[in-house]
């Protein structure tokens, strides 16, 4: 196997690798979460951490791990790593853990979770599935702050809460566009970003 | 050593449950009081919102304790049921689900700034997606309703999710739930629509029917067994 260097194992998931934007996973919780920049965030730290924590735990017992139920010994990791965020949550935010509820719970189900655990962990060491774990998290962590920011602008005319469009905007007629909080526009705003992103990468695009 | 054996696999798994199982009950304990702290604060807040009173979440415990004088629990024939949890500390999703007569029902009396007292009555109930649940305060004539909240746990947005909004909750104010002496819950009815028994009503939310709906079921299930309460606060 070819050996990949530690930095393009933490900055390839950023964009040419990016979970999200060229392996489309973690689709549902882009829908889901990102109504509000503020629940984005804390999604993508949440993600990042369980991310980073799981391959690495996973990467310790590679060598240990009967290949038979290797995929549940990953679920029991993941799922357990997800509780204790949950409940981290709930204890010190929570205001955001209720408007996350069940989609921190879901984190068990991300597709990006089990692709890198199985993909990397199992076959690399420590410290490599701990940057790729990070920067995988991070690639996807970015998609939730870029469409949570476009449809908390747009939508709400806020950021973080904050109103940022001016009131004389509205005094004018403008409005607010009530379809950006719904899931569809998160997926045309994921849409509009894949294209943005293989009209840069060329190498990307199908032949 | 043979990893692929059975023995290995099952002796494997079991450590590494139990290693997980303890690391969660651990987290769980440890955390339970400031968790537990977080939900009686968020409730405390809801039950503000009810009486108009709106403050930054740093502030709501100091708040509530400022307002909210009193708290009982009452039957369905209207008197004060001593040997009761205390009113705080009562499911009310458990206790909507009790015939009426055999509901603990509680009851949250506020004094406001200008010298009035108002009783704050819990609902819950059924919206489309999930739970809804609300409270209302009713002025000490035991009908005029001085203010509502609602909430929900995952009503569409836009549609159903509306009912938290201050547009739908401000029909209430000044809504009356005893007509002649009986109790006559408050309807939820399509905008335009008359109620056909008289009563007072408010306008359903356009494309959320299912949840205006069972915002209006939640008033009538939830509050009717106060009717004995409100009756007997309308005669001091």
């Amino acid at each position: 196997m070819e050996k990949i260097s530690n930095k393009s194992v933490f900055f390839n998931p950023f964009s040419k690798n990016n979970p999200v934007l060229v392996q489309i996973l973690g689709i549902c919780s882009v829908l889901a979460v990102t109504v509000k920049l503020e629940p984005a965030m804390v999604m993508g730290l949440s993600v990042i951490a369980v991310l980073a924590f799981s391959n690495v735990i996973i990467s310790l017992l590679r060598n240990t791990i009967p290949t038979n139920i290797r995929i549940i010994v990953q679920l029991v990791v993941v799922a357990g790593l997800v509780v204790i965020v949950s409940q981290l949550l709930e204890a010190y935010a929570y205001n955001v853990s209720k408007q996350l509820s069940v989609f921190i719970g879901l984190i068990i189900t991300n597709c990006i979770l089990m692709g890198r655990l199985e993909a990397f962990a199992m076959a690399n060491r420590p410290w490599p599935s701990f940057l790729d774990g990070v920067g995988n998290g991070i690639g996807y962590a970015i998609i939730l702050i870029i469409v949570g920011f476009f449809r908390e602008l747009l939508g709400s005319g806020t950021l973080f809460g904050f109103q940022v469009v001016p009131q004389c905007f509205y005094d004018a007629g403008y409005v607010n566009n009530g379809l950006m909080i719904l899931p569809p526009m998160a997926l045309i705003v994921v849409a509009c970003i894949i294209w943005v992103h293989r009209s840069i990468n060329k190498d990307l695009q199908d032949k | 050593m043979n990893k692929q054996s059975n023995t290995y696999t099952i002796i494997y798994i079991i450590v590494l449950v139990i290693i997980v199982g303890a690391a969660l009950a651990f987290t769980s304990i440890s955390l339970k009081d400031r968790q537990q702290a977080n939900a009686d604060a968020d409730k405390m807040r809801q039950i503000l919102a009810s009486v108009r009173i709106e403050v930054p979440d740093a502030q709501v415990t100091e708040t509530y304790s400022k307002y909210i004088t009193g708290s009982m629990v009452v039957n369905a024939s209207g008197n004060v049921d001593t040997s009761a949890p205390k009113a705080f500390d009562i499911s009310i999703a458990a206790q909507v689900k009790e015939p009426a007569d055999k509901r603990l029902l509680p009851v949250y009396e506020c004094k406001l700034d200008d010298g009035s007292l108002k009783y704050i009555l819990p609902m819950y109930g059924a919206g489309l997606w999930g739970p809804i649940w609300g409270y209302v305060s009713v002025d000490s004539d035991g009908s005029t309703v001085y203010g509502a909240y609602f909430a929900h746990q995952g009503e569409t947005p836009g549609l159903g999710a509306e009912i938290e909004k201050p547009h739908f909750c401000q029909q209430f104010y000044g809504k009356r739930l005893m007509l002649d002496g009986k109790f006559a819950p408050i309807a939820v009815v399509k905008k335009g629509m008359p109620t056909p028994d008289g009563q007072d009503y408010v306008d359903g939310i356009s494309g959320g029917t299912i949840t205006s709906k069972g915002v209006g079921s939640m008033i009538d299930n939830s509050l009717a067994p106060y009717a004995d309460f409100l009756k007997s606060l309308a005669n001091n």
